[in-house]
This record gives structure tokens, C-alpha cells and sequence, in this order.
């Protein structure tokens, strides 16, 4: 017999255990209380092992002298110094090998990813070769190739090659003249700020008058006559205030100019070929997600190639390529940390390997290098979000 | 010969559209800056073919027991051969190297069997090689049972040593990967915030500062007279670090399931639970199963980061051969062997993970 419901009745409600919103809030409130209990736990842990193995906390090791040396440094540093300067000088050391090898990586990533869409089937077979054999092989086997096989194989100071007499390259490194500035110098400095706020007044005065009157100008060759000339006639019209320093061969090892020590090279070209392979992918799926419609209906707009690749072509490839270039920075830049193994002195190698031994600070110095590490890779992700926002494609 | 209805009969077309030389003429010299680009090409490939076969196959040496074989001024493959139990077996006792055989036998086998479409219950064969797998090889490895004699970890190396690294961060992190991803889709707000936190802790940070912490830190962290092994605490290491990757993995794959089908799972009364794993995530694994292979190769080529800690992978035992008194020198021969395999080991993967992305692109492909 079915039960006749009154109108007025509200449907039966389900018991209060049975309700999502109250399962929700216990489930979560166990979490937090998880959570709690096992960050607990392990700070007891932590405190009473250190207790136990005699080990002070607390960030007051960073001010007492580090007593090693850095065989690269950016900053002046001395054996005297701080633990709390070498966090500095192996910081500095990862910027240097990370934004170098980006440098390095994107040029040969964007080459070797438009040749292996080359119509030239040996160019494209190369890059493929290229792409696969070095996306295949360990970087740390890679780093380790370079620096103890190819490097190892350069000869003695004594036997240096040599570029035009200039510039050496031996088993200690790479010797590069240095330039010297002369009290002047400042004036070129200014004259290519100058040229920098030009070249951007040019550029916005070009988009409105196009806008206005459909006439075009040629921006980029103003831009460049700008960033070139000027700087170049102030640096002529000042009586060239820069000097060259040639290393030169003293004793067993070149003495100045600017050395690019082995440890670096080995790690920059294990590094940038690398990440070139992966980059080199990410170009080539930008360019085929492309569809071939664009281009045809470019050219039925009566586009030039050349304005179609710039116009069309392009921005619509680099919303795929982008995001994929920026994580492969991040892990070029993640993957400097390697570093270690061949004793390039960057921030693992310097702060958590030569420091956390001598000091005995595990967690002050691991937790300082995995913070660098983290808002280096944070920023970069907040970076990606705002680009894909601004980049998404607004459909109906 | 004109044809039947009064027409001649096609021409062929011209020779140098056809055959070979119409072939070289489309693709290698279509143009000036071509045919200038192919020379350079063969240049490049000149100058690395050229020296690579001479030393590797012309000057070199296959057979022999010392480093006096070695005279042909080229590659010394003795090196390789004559230490290959060392980097596939690493210290581990020479009488009880079929344990480790037995151990790949049994995986080679369930793999092919799980490749093959006619075996009948292919989901209990995976289940199987996933959860009761890793136990009957660990057991294997390790031995104190069934007669076995036990070896220490410590003696574990070499390839062997490599492939059970990537295999417990793979086999292990997908389940704790799957659990993240849900947690940060999940509509409570301390679930996806305790999910988030964590998965972009372990993704901001190098892989060899987590190792660095796992053989630092971690003993600091447990409750005093517990100790961990140090392969224990690098295969910790490497599963938390992975299981972020992996969550983001199924993440992606878990977007990509249209809207309909979690609204059909709930229309049919299915709880959270049952609708995922009912219809959500057997539809969104199968979607990310290149991208799981692509984690699994990024994964074995990092597990050469052990190295700094002092494992011995495949990598750190070859570095160990070349170092040793015997065979001081053949550094590049053991470099090329390694590279060899890893390359070997990665290229198939990514090759197999192609051929499943085209297998499996069927339904939601947008």
C-alpha cells in the first residue's frame, strides 16, 4: 500500500551522518589533526636527535667564517668570509650557469625544431638523430661525458689552441680577453638607455599612426640604426673608453682576462644540448599544431609569407610552445644542481655539500636550498598561469 | 599504338619526377640553400661516422681476459665483457645471480603475456604484476626465506640495482599519485590545499636535494633506534618525489574526462568513491598511460642521481670498473657502454608509448 504524502510535508531529510557537507568536515578535520599529530611527531624527533648529537639550531653558523675556498666566484669572496657569503656565491653561480645555459638551449632547441620539419630529408634525419639520441641518455652521464672525456682530452696551457693570440683554450678552460672600462665609460652606458626609451617611443608613435592611418614604418630598422648607432657614435665620439685585458701565458696557467673554467663548460654544453633536444619537440609540436588552414587563409587575405609567418604563424605556435619552454627552463634550471658531480661550485655543490659538511647544519641548509629552488620554480609557475590566462584561446 | 576510342596513351612521367633521382630531386636538392644545406649535412655526418667506426668497430677489440688484449689503439670492449657481471649484478654473490635472472625472467614473461590480447583475464594479469610482483621479487632479491640466503642491500648493484629503483618509484607512486590527483580536484577546501602543497613542494625542488634530504635528514627525523637502510631511504626519496609528478600526470587525465560522465555516475547514485573508480578513473588512466611511460622514462634516467649518494647503479658500478687498478683509462668505453643501455632502455619506452598513444586515441580525443 503506498503511503499517500500530504503536500505540506517536507521530504524525509537523511540522518546527519549521511550528509555530504558533514562527511566532508570530519573528513578534513581528521586530516588537519593527521597532519598535526605527524608534524609533531617528527619535530619531537628532530629536536631531541639533535639534542642528543650535540647539534645546535638556529641560523647563527651563517655568520661564522667558512674557512674554503670557491674555485669560481662572481662576488669577491675569501677563505675568511661567511658561510652566509657562500650561500651568496653558490646562488650566484646557479644563476650564471642556469640563465647561460636557457641562452644556449633555446638557440639550438628553436634550430634543430625547424630542422626537423626541414623539407630536406638528410637536415631533418640530423635533427631527429640529434633529438632522439640526446633525449634518450642520462644528463648526469651527459655532464660526466663532457667533462671527463672531451675536456680531459684538451691540451696543457703550454700547448693552448689558440684564436688569433686573443683567446685560449687549454685543459684549465677557456681564457677570454676581458674588457677594462675606463672612467667614460659611463657615457655609452647612458646612450644605450637612451636608445632603449627611443626605440620604444618609436614603436608605440608607429602602432597608433598605423592605427590612424593605415600607414606602415619600418620599425625594425629604426630600432636597430637606434640600439646600434648611437651607442656606437657615443662610444667613438668619448674616445673609446674601454680597454682589452689578453690573458697571457704565465708560469704553468694563463693569468688574466675572463676564464670560463672547465667545470662550467662541461656542464653548460651537457646542459643546453640537453635541454635543446626537448625544446627542439616542443617547437616542432607548436609549428604542426598550427593548422595548414591558417596559412591558406593568410594568404587568401593577400599576406605576404613573410607577415603570415610573423602574424599568423607564429603567435598562435608559441601558445603551445610557451608553457612547455618555460618547465624546460625550469628543469634546466632545477637540473644545474647536478653540478655537484663534476664540482662546479653552484649552490647544491657549494652550500649543501661543502658548507653542510664542514657546519653540520643538515636542516638549516637543506631547508635554505630547497626554499631557493622553490620560489625559484613558484614564481615561474605564477608566471605560467597569468601567460595562460592572458593566452587562452576565448571561444563562444 | 593509339588506344581503342581514337586517344593516344599517357605518357610515364618524366624521369626525374620518379624513381630515385626524382626522389633526390624533391628532397635533398629542391633548391640552391638546399642542396648547399644537404652538403653540409653530409660533411657533418662524415666527420662523426668516420671516427666512430674506426674507433668503435675497425681499431677495436672483442675478445680477451686482461687490458694486454687491447693493442688495436681503438675501443677496448674487453673492459666491457670482462666486468659485465659487475654492472648487470653489481657485488651481488656470484651464486646467487639466478635469483636476479629468475626475477627479470618472471617480469619479461608477465609483460609479453600482457601485451598479448588473446590471454584471458588481462586485469588479474596486471594486478598481478603490480601488487603481488614487487613482493615475490622482493623476497628473491633479498632472500631469509624459504631457504634463500639473505643479502644485504648494500650488495644490490649494477643495472639490476637500476631497474629496481624505477620500478618501486613507478609501481609505487602511482597509487599515492592517483590519491593527490583526486585530493586536488577534490571540492573540500584543506584536502586540495594540503593536496596542492605537497605536490608543488616535491615538483619546485631537484630530485637530488630530496636525495640529499632523505640520506640527511631522515634519520634526524625518526624516533631514536629506528634506522632505515640507505637504499630504503633513496627509494623514499624518489617515491615522494615522483608520486607529484605522477599526480599531475593523472591530473591531466582526469581533466579530460568530459563533464557528462561524472554527472551520468552520479545520476546512476553512485558515491564519490564507486564513481571514480567505477567510471572516472579507469577511463582517465587509460587516457594517461603515454604520459605515465613518459614519467617512468624520466624517472630511470634520474635514478643515475644515486650516484651522489652513493648507490651503485649501473652508472656508479661502471665508474667503479673504470676506476679500478686493472682497467685504469677505459673511462670513455665504460661512458659509451652505459649510454648504450640507458638509450636502449629509454628509446624502446618512448617508441612503445607512441604506439599506445595511437592505439589508445580513440573516444575523447577533441
Amino acid at each position: 500500500m503506498a503511503v499517500k504524502r500530504q503536500p505540506n510535508d517536507a521530504p524525509a531529510k537523511a540522518a546527519f551522518w549521511r550528509r555530504p557537507v558533514f562527511r566532508s568536515a570530519v573528513f578534513q578535520v581528521l586530516l588537519v589533526l593527521g597532519v598535526v599529530y605527524v608534524g609533531n611527531a617528527l619535530l619531537n624527533n628532530t629536536l631531541y636527535n639533535l639534542e642528543q648529537r650535540g647539534i645546535s639550531t638556529g641560523f647563527d653558523f651563517m655568520s661564522n667564517a667558512a674557512g674554503f675556498g670557491i674555485v669560481q666566484t662572481l662576488i669577491d669572496y675569501q677563505e675568511t668570509d661567511t658561510f652566509g657569503r657562500t650561500f651568496l656565491v653558490g646562488l650566484l653561480n646557479t644563476i650564471l650557469v642556469s640563465v647561460l645555459g636557457i641562452f644556449f638551449a633555446t638557440i639550438i632547441g628553436f634550430i634543430m625544431g625547424v630542422a626537423r620539419l626541414s623539407k630536406n630529408w638528410l637536415i631533418a634525419k640530423l635533427a631527429m638523430v640529434y633529438i632522439e639520441t640526446f633525449r634518450n641518455i642520462p644528463l648526469l652521464l651527459q655532464i660526466l661525458f663532457w667533462y671527463f672525456i672531451v675536456l680531459n682530452k684538451l691540451p696543457l696551457p703550454r700547448q693552448s689552441m689558440d684564436l688569433g693570440g686573443v683567446i685560449f683554450l687549454n685543459k684549465r678552460g677557456l681564457s677570454l680577453p676581458s674588457p677594462v672600462f675606463e672612467p667614460g665609460f659611463w657615457v655609452v652606458g647612458a646612450a644605450i638607455l637612451l636608445a632603449v626609451v627611443l626605440v620604444f617611443l618609436i614603436v608605440r608613435w608607429a602602432h597608433i599612426r598605423q592605427e590612424q592611418t593605415g600607414h606602415q614604418f619600418h620599425t625594425v630598422y629604426a630600432s636597430l640604426a637606434m640600439l646600434i648607432g648611437l651607442p656606437l657614435l657615443v662610444f667613438f665620439a668619448a674616445g673609446s673608453p674601454v680597454s682589452w685585458e689578453i690573458p697571457a701565458l704565465k708560469g704553468f696557467n694563463f693569468k688574466g682576462g675572463f676564464v670560463v673554467i672547465p667545470e662550467l663548460a662541461a656542464l653548460l654544453l651537457a646542459l643546453s644540448i640537453y635541454t635543446a633536444a626537448f625544446i627542439a619537440e616542443a617547437v616542432r609540436s607548436g609549428i604542426l599544431a598550427v593548422s595548414h588552414g591558417q596559412t591558406e587563409a593568410a594568404y587568401a587575405l593577400g599576406l605576404r609569407p613573410g607577415i603570415t609567418l610573423r602574424l599568423v604563424i607564429i603567435p598562435q605556435a608559441l601558445r603551445v610552445i610557451i608553457p612547455q619552454l618555460t618547465s624546460q627552463y625550469l628543469n634546466l634550471t632545477k637540473n644545474s644542481s647536478l653540478a655537484t658531480a663534476v664540482g662546479y661550485p653552484d649552490l647544491v655543490s657549494v652550500f649543501a655539500g661543502t658548507t653542510l659538511n664542514q657546519t653540520g647544519q643538515a636542516i638549516e641548509v637543506i631547508a635554505m636550498t630547497m626554499a631557493v629552488y622553490l620560489s625559484i620554480s613558484l614564481s615561474i609557475s605564477l608566471f605560467m598561469n597569468w601567460y595562460n590566462r592572458k593566452k587562452q584561446l576565448v571561444e563562444r | 599504338m593509339i588506344n581503342k576510342n581514337g586517344t593516344l596513351p599517357d605518357l610515364p612521367p618524366p624521369s626525374t619526377n620518379i624513381g630515385v633521382i626524382g626522389w633526390l630531386r624533391n628532397n635533398l636538392f629542391p633548391s640552391p640553400l638546399n642542396t648547399l644545406l644537404t652538403f653540409f649535412a653530409i660533411y657533418i655526418i662524415y666527420l662523426v661516422i668516420v671516427p666512430t667506426v674506426d674507433w668503435a668497430f675497425l681499431n677495436s677489440n672483442w675478445v680477451g681476459e686482461s687490458r694486454d688484449a687491447c693493442t688495436g689503439g681503438g675501443a677496448c670492449w674487453v673492459f666491457i665483457s670482462a666486468r659485465f657481471d659487475l654492472f648487470m649484478y653489481g657485488f651481488y654473490p656470484e651464486s646467487e645471480y639466478w635469483r636476479i635472472n629468475l626475477a627479470f625472467a618472471i617480469l619479461v614473461l608477465l609483460l609479453v603475456l600482457l601485451n598479448i590480447r588473446q590471454v584471458p583475464q588481462r586485469g588479474w594479469l596486471a594486478a598481478f604484476t603490480l601488487i603481488c610482483y614487487p613482493v615475490i621479487t622482493f623476497y628473491l632479491f633479498s632472500g631469509g626465506v624459504f631457504g634463500l640466503d639473505p643479502v644485504d642491500t648494500s650488495k644490490w648493484g649494477g643495472l639490476s640495482l637500476t631497474l629496481i629503483l624505477s620500478g618501486v618509484g613507478i609501481v609505487a607512486s602511482l597509487p599515492l599519485g592517483v590519491i593527490l590527483a583526486l585530493g586536488r580536484n577534490s571540492q573540500m577546501p584543506i584536502v586540495k590545499a594540503a593536496s596542492i602543497v605537497f605536490i608543488e613542494f616535491w615538483r619546485g625542488v631537484p630530485l637530488i636535494t630530496v636525495l640529499f634530504m632523505s640520506s640527511v635528514m631522515l634519520p634526524l627525523f625518526l624516533p631514536e633506534g629506528t634506522s632505515f637502510d640507505k637504499l630504503l631511504r633513496a627509494m623514499i626519496g624518489i617515491v615522494l618525489f615522483e608520486s607529484a609528478y605522477m599526480a599531475e600526470v593523472v591530473r591531466g587525465g582526469l581533466a579530460a574526462i568530459p563533464r557528462g560522465q561524472y554527472e551520468a555516475a552520479k545520476a546512476l547514485g553512485l558515491n564519490y568513491w564507486k564513481s571514480m573508480a567505477l567510471i572516472i578513473l579507469p577511463q582517465a588512466l587509460k587516457l594517461v598511460i603515454p604520459g605515465i611511460v613518459n614519467t617512468f622514462i624520466a624517472l630511470f634516467k634520474d635514478t643515475t642521481l644515486v650516484l651522489i649518494i652513493g648507490l651503485f647503479d649501473l652508472l656508479t658500478t661502471i665508474e667503479a670498473g673504470f676506476k679500478d687498478s686493472h682497467w685504469l683509462g677505459y673511462a670513455l668505453e665504460g661512458y659509451v657502454f652505459a649510454a648504450l643501455v640507458y638509450w636502449i632502455f629509454c628509446f624502446s619506452m618512448s617508441r612503445y608509448s607512441q604506439h599506445l598513444e595511437r592505439k589508445l586515441s580513440t573516444g575523447h580525443a577533441r
